[in-house]
């Protein structure tokens, strides 16, 4: 590919009468766009040298077809000048800070040139001279003679938008002009305006340009009857009050009917560049929408900035609903033979791959890794069908091009949307597949955010060799196991994953050598250790020897699993609830593995495999773990129902008067309120006492009620199961079902909008008690009461408000910060600069360390290093 | 048989089974292992640790190899490519355990290698990631605005209303708050540091008596309390002149009872009157509306609501190094912007913290110095950062389109191509990353 054209810079000025002369076209003199023929009309806004956008013509200037034509300037003669909406500020600016006589900048010739030099000085050091303009503007304005002719000056008003009064008297736009042009060059300078391409007269339009029939397309409804675009609307206007314009004066109108005109001709204008400025009523259409004005069409997110040049529309994309497959690899993504059908890459054909895409073609469009589109060394396209396939893979040619279906192996982009952070675009390798939606590994949802109750996601193919590499080497989700934000794992066993292997590895579980091989059937590991022991002759296995086989050699560990509660004295290895975990040469000795272990955002053992052995071997092991987990699960089955939930009947009144006792201290604490005996926390007032102790005793009442329940949910609960190894779910969540659902809140406080002292009418006015305020005794198993249930509704709708709110401050909050940082880059000497050369830190980080690559935030894992070398173990 | 009779040998002395036969299937035996060293048994294919753990059981009690002294291992590391960070680390671990010289190179070899992986890499687009890494997380944020952090009495924003206003540069935080430790003399003493904070506090006339609104005869009447009088050492006299010198308005003491009267007798005014006695300070420093007194590992340390720098570092007692505010203007106007950086740095990692979430330092580093870089403390945004932008396009795509394109054309600005989004909209590749490289092919 030959290199593109590079544009180095862009200058940006305003347009004189002339330039906009010369870069038009035609004039435009009618305000009919098209003859009862439906031809354009010559020298009218839709004339067909201004572009073309109806198929099939050619465009009058340049000879282009639609498409290529890019369209062309024409321009309107305004009869009479007009002020740009836009400048009408900075036009009084310098109405006010110039002689009204002889037009020089109101300041001595001393001051003006200390102006100048400061503002020339800032310019070269590429700072903004905001500063001292201003200061300009202030000093000029407050000078009443002219310090060159002497001439008094006036006061001038500014009405909005667009209308200046000078003494009583309307200064008209003409008048304006005129003063204008009288400004020398070098005053202007002091304006901080550049002189060569920003004259303040040219910010009064004499001259109008018409836009290209290509930025204002009309469209031809279905009855055939031709819909202009707004701006076409707005010309036709702007012409027609020209032309009456010109007609009245010539026509010798009386003064003040020209005045009229002149008005609405600046009304049009403005409205046609701007249509929201404030004190003039927005144009509007016929139907009364108001009409889209320049303006609007750049302004806000879905403006041209924002909307059409930040944000591309991409070819070669696909997007459907993704769903789980723990079989593919975490790298992987399971595409629809459908989309991989559509889905191409281009080949370029050589004497090496000419037999290759030869087959590619004769397969044709219908017959999976097949190809679509041949393009030949001359430049055309031709599309295969099975008609002509074979007959093209006969003719195909080195130098001729195949674009090739997807197939299993290639490198795409996979994004979810909102793309938060990097992970949020991974590279996978295709896996066709049938079916309809996209397949990926479930542990890769963490990075992704996301789950599979009907999400969808984007798939982009990378066209060229380059795209492909740097996909590979840098997007692949292996390389993104690590999260840069921390420097840990963010891709890693979720939900049944932990349980999985929780079940697997905490305490003794034994298996036969036939379990033992099946649960490792999916995995790369195809030998067993030595058994375990012997039973009844037969030898069996444990669940940790099963799990070590995944573990690469050499590894050496110890941490505390999820579950491990601090107890004073650490029992270490001996620990009964198996919560200390110590991994030897690869080998699990004791301790259940959780979510501390293989989880997203946690896991130990992944971090330290990782780091440890590379990237590769981390997705293997995350591959293999994920999969040996799915089968335990299964072998073991793993549900959950409302008995589940159940609690013996001694339990269930022990709760009952755990909740009874609490609300007769609630009942007392009231009493002692109201009876004035109430000691007040420092600081806070009588009553935020009574709620905080409120607060504090029915909350030690549900955490009791919730320990009652816990203690007869066992161990082979499910849900005890999953709370426990962090698979999903916590102890509350259960207490909840179980026991005691507890205090509703609003803002931090118990419930205490509604009626007037009271929250319902069901309650007394004053009441404070529990059961007014929002505490729900009963626990969801057993159901709430009406009056539960609105409480529980009233929190509930906050959590949703909270969240609504949330996401677009935090939206707001990304883009800001985003855009802020987005040109800091590390150079080679490490410093880190923005683009312009700027050095915002000497050493990136104070110490140069990338956090990705570091170990959760430090830049070298010492104690890891005098652990490998001398053996010894440090810790605190 | 030889060699089974090794493995099974050193077995009983408790070495893994199968190391035990990796060592002799290298040719060890009993003898040679006592004489061997680590590294020779690492060469056969052991891991480190596990060769460690061999020797300990067999080789001879490791011939106490000479120790390095902390002199030498000072001297070792002195001059070491290595961040302070890494140094320190080193010199503390080192210092505990007793190693060789050997062992000590190594270890110096292992650790400046390490750094070396771990650092960044040439045309990292280090600004995204860090902008990514703190705006990912703020979705995971609660919106609760008050909690009650450390000291259960006083109320701070937190979370992610927090994270914004400390971007944004507020010049008052919503909750402005300090923490202010005292000198030795007087930290450990209540009384002392009770009066001490009686006063700081800001005394208004409410908190030294009750206010009540005489609407008949059209005037205010404040019931002095003599002990609130006494405990911040205030005259009622003093209270009386205080009123009539902010407001002009004619006082009258009666006693404990204030009584004022406003210029004209109407009911708005006597309303406005009430809420102007309310703003005067009657002692105390301005700002400091509330404080509270928690005693932490020994000493007294003063939380306060509002915040006053200045003045409260030059109040006497008071430990001028330990206050702490979480106003970051007030501290870049009193300390400079080296402190208001790392003011920023560590409000906006207590703020992500006390949310659970685990951020690099690095990245808040990053954004605290892009406020900060040009000497005083800029928004993240469009009046700070984002608006002082070299590129037109990329201020026109962020926000106020229209105006800046217009003050562009005016200003004859020129626009250099040199960023990301400017790129884009041109739709060039971008100057960042790989796209800041290209490949090279090397002939031959």
């Amino acid at each position: 590919m030959a290199s593109p054209k590079r544009i180095k810079k862009i200058k940006f000025g305003l347009l004189s009468p002339q330039e906009i002369r010369k870069m038009s076209v035609t004039k435009i003199i009618t305000a009919d766009t098209y003859d009862d023929d439906g031809y354009p009309i010559e020298m009218g806004l839709m004339d067909p040298r201004l572009g073309v956008i109806d198929p099939g013509l050619r465009c009058r200037t340049c000879g282009g077809r639609p498409g290529e034509c890019p369209g062309h300037f024409g321009h309107i003669e305004l009869v009479a000048p007009v002020v740009h909406v836009g400048f009408a500020k900075l036009v009084r600016k310098i109405l006010r800070a110039t002689c009204r006589k002889c037009g020089r900048l109101l300041l001595e010739e001393s001051i003006k040139k200390s102006y100048l030099d400061q503002i020339k000085l800032l310019n070269k050091l590429g700072q903004t001279s905001d500063e001292i303009v201003k200061s300009v503007f202030r000093d000029a304005i407050k000078v009443s003679f002219c310090p060159y002719c002497e001439e008094t000056q006036r006061d001038i008003k500014f009405e909005q938008p667009t209308s200046y009064v000078e003494d009583g008297h309307k200064l008209m736009p003409a008048d304006i002009r005129d003063r204008f042009e009288r400004i020398p060059d070098e005053d202007i300078e002091v304006f901080g305006m550049d002189s060569k391409n920003a004259r303040p007269e040219w910010m009064i339009l004499r001259v109008l340009p018409v836009p290209p029939v290509t930025t204002r397309p009309s469209i031809t409804l279905e009855s055939g009857q031709r819909s202009e675009d707004d701006l076409t609307h707005k010309l036709v206007d702007v012409i027609r009050i020209n032309q009456r314009f010109q007609e009245n004066r010539e026509a010798g109108a009386p003064q003040l009917i020209i005045e009229d005109l002149w008005e609405l001709l600046q009304y049009h204008v403005t409205t046609f560049l701007d249509n929201e400025v404030s004190g003039v009523p927005p144009a509007r259409h016929r139907s009364g929408r108001p009409l889209k004005s320049l303006s609007q069409r750049l302004k806000g997110k879905e403006g041209r900035f924002r909307g059409s040049l930040s944000g591309k529309r991409v070819n070669f994309s696909a997007r459907t609903v993704i769903s789980p497959d723990p079989n593919l690899s975490i790298s992987e993504v399971g595409v629809p033979i459908e989309v991989a059908k559509e889905l191409t890459i281009t080949m370029n054909v050589t004497p090496r791959n000419l037999e290759e895409c030869k087959e590619y073609v004769r397969r044709g469009p219908n017959n999976h890794p097949g190809a679509n589109y041949v393009k030949r060394a001359d430049g055309r396209r031709v599309k295969i069908i099975d008609e002509n396939r074979e007959e093209l893979a006969e003719l195909l040619e080195p130098g001729w091009k195949v674009d090739r279906q997807l197939k299993d192996g290639d490198i795409v982009l996979f994004n979810r949307q909102p793309s938060l952070h990097r992970m949020s675009i991974m590279a996978h390798e295709v896996k066709v597949m049938p079916y309809k939606t996209f397949r990926i590994n479930p542990a890769v949802c963490p990075p992704y955010n996301a789950d599979f109750d009907g999400d969808e996601m984007n798939l982009h193919v990378p066209q060229t060799e380059e795209a492909r590499a740097e996909a590979k080497i840098l997007m692949k989700v292996e390389e993104n196991i690590l999260s840069p934000r921390f420097g840990g794992p963010i891709i890693g066993g979720i939900h049944d994953h932990i349980s999985g292997m929780f079940l697997l590895t905490r305490g003794k579980v034994t298996l036969n050598k036939n379990t033992a091989l099946e649960l490792l059937k999916k995995s790369d590991v195809k030998d067993l250790p030595k058994p375990a022991g012997y039973e009844n002759g037969k030898p069996y296995w444990t669940g940790k020897q099963i799990f070590s086989q995944l573990l690469p050699k050499g590894l050496d560990l110890t941490y505390r699993a999820k579950m491990c509660e601090n107890c004073e004295i650490c029992k270490r290895e001996e620990c009964e609830k198996d919560a200390y975990v110590v991994i030897r040469d690869g080998k699990l000795l004791c301790g259940a593995v959780d979510e501390v272990a293989i989880g997203a955002f946690a896991g130990q053992i992944l971090d330290r495999i990782i780091k440890e052995y590379g990237v590769v071997e981390a997705r293997k092991f995350l591959d293999n773990a994920t999969r040996l987990a799915i089968r335990m699960i299964m072998r073991i089955g793993f549900s959950f129902g409302i008995d589940d939930e159940d609690i013996p009947r001694e339990a269930q009144e022990q709760i009952h008067d755990i909740i009874m006792n609490a609300e007769d201290r609630v009942k007392r604490l009231i009493e002692a309120y109201e009876a004035g005996e109430l000691d007040s926390l420092p600081g806070r007032t009588l009553d935020e006492t009574l709620e905080m102790k409120i607060m504090q005793e029915l909350g030690k009442a549900r955490n009791q009620a919730g320990d009652i329940a816990g203690h007869h949910l066992g161990m082979d609960n499910s849900a005890v199961v999953m709370a426990i190894s962090g698979a999903r779910g916590s102890m509350l969540n259960l207490t909840q079902m179980a026991a005691c659902v507890g205090q509703q809140s609003v803002r931090g406080e118990r419930i205490q909008r509604g009626y007037s002292e009271r929250t319902l009418p069901h309650f007394d006015e004053g009441d404070l008690g529990a059961d007014a305020h929002g505490f729900v005794k009963s626990s969801y198993k057993k159901g709430l009461s009406p009056i539960e249930f609105f409480f529980h509704a009233m929190g509930g709708r906050e959590g949703l408000v909270d969240t609504a709110v949330r996401t677009s401050q935090s939206g707001y909050l990304q883009r800001r910060l985003i855009n802020a940082l987005q040109d800091l880059e590390v150079k080679y000497d490490g410093t880190v600069r923005e683009t312009r050369g700027l050095i915002v830190q000497f050493v990136y980080g104070d110490d140069g360390v990338d956090p990705s690559k570091s170990d959760y935030g430090r830049a070298v894992n010492v104690r890891r290093i005098i652990q490998n070398v001398t053996g010894e173990v440090m810790e605190g | 048989m030889a060699k089974k009779d090794t493995v099974e040998a050193l077995m009983k002395r408790g070495v893994g089974s199968k190391t035990a036969e990796t060592l002799c299937n290298a040719g060890f035996t009993l003898s040679k292992l006592r004489n061997a060293s680590v590294e020779d048994l690492v060469e056969a294919g052991i891991s480190s640790t596990n060769a460690n753990r061999v020797m300990k059981k067999i080789g001879k009690p490791i011939e106490k190899a000479k120790e390095v002294s902390p002199e030498l291992i000072d001297s070792k590391l002195r001059g070491l490519p290595l961040p302070p960070s890494i140094i320190d680390e080193l010199q503390r671990d080192l210092k505990r355990i007793k190693l060789t010289e050997t062992q000590l190179d190594k270890i110096l070899q292992m650790t400046v290698a390490a750094y070396e992986k771990a650092k960044v890499e040439p045309c990292e687009a280090v600004g995204i990631v860090a902008a990514q890494s703190i705006g990912e997380p703020g979705t995971q944020m609660t919106m609760r605005t008050f909690h009650y952090a450390g000291v259960a009495e006083i109320s701070i924003t937190l979370g992610l209303p927090r994270l914004i206003e400390i971007l944004d540069a507020r010049r008052v935080p919503s909750t402005p708050m300090m923490t202010i430790r005292l000198e030795d003399e007087i930290k450990s003493d209540r009384d002392k540091v009770r009066k001490l904070a009686w006063e700081i506090e800001a005394a208004s006339p409410l908190d030294v008596g009750d206010l009540a609104i005489d609407l008949a005869e059209m005037r205010i009447m404040i019931d002095l309390s003599e002990k609130a009088l006494s405990q911040r050492k205030i005259a009622p006299e003093e209270v009386a002149q205080r009123i009539r010198d902010e407001m002009g308005v004619d006082v009258s003491l009666d006693g404990l009872k204030l009584i004022i009267r406003p210029e004209q007798s109407s009911y708005r005014e006597l309303l406005q009157l009430v809420e102007k006695i309310r703003g005067v300070t009657l002692k105390g420093i301005e700002g400091i509306r509330r404080i509270v007194i928690r005693k932490e590992d020994g000493e007294y340390v003063l939380y306060t609501e509002g915040s006053a720098l200045k003045k409260i570092l030059q109040c006497k007692g008071v430990d001028p190094i330990r206050v702490k505010t979480n106003n970051i203007n007030e501290i870049a106007d009193v300390l400079g912007i080296e402190a208001a950086r790392n003011s920023i740095i560590s409000e906006a990692m207590e703020t992500l913290r006390e949310q659970g979430l685990e951020v690099d330092m690095r990245h808040i580093m990053l954004v605290a110095d892009m406020m900060t870089c040009d000497g005083e403390v800029k928004q993240i945004g469009r009046h700070g950062v984002a608006g002082e932008k070299a590129s037109v396009l990329s201020r026109a795509a962020f926000e106020v389109t229209v105006n800046h394109l217009l003050e562009a054309a005016i200003r004859g600005y020129v626009d250099e191509l040199s960023g990301v989004t400017e790129n884009v909209i041109v739709g060039q590749p971008i100057q960042l990353g790989t796209g800041d490289v290209e490949p090279v092919y090397r002939g031959g």
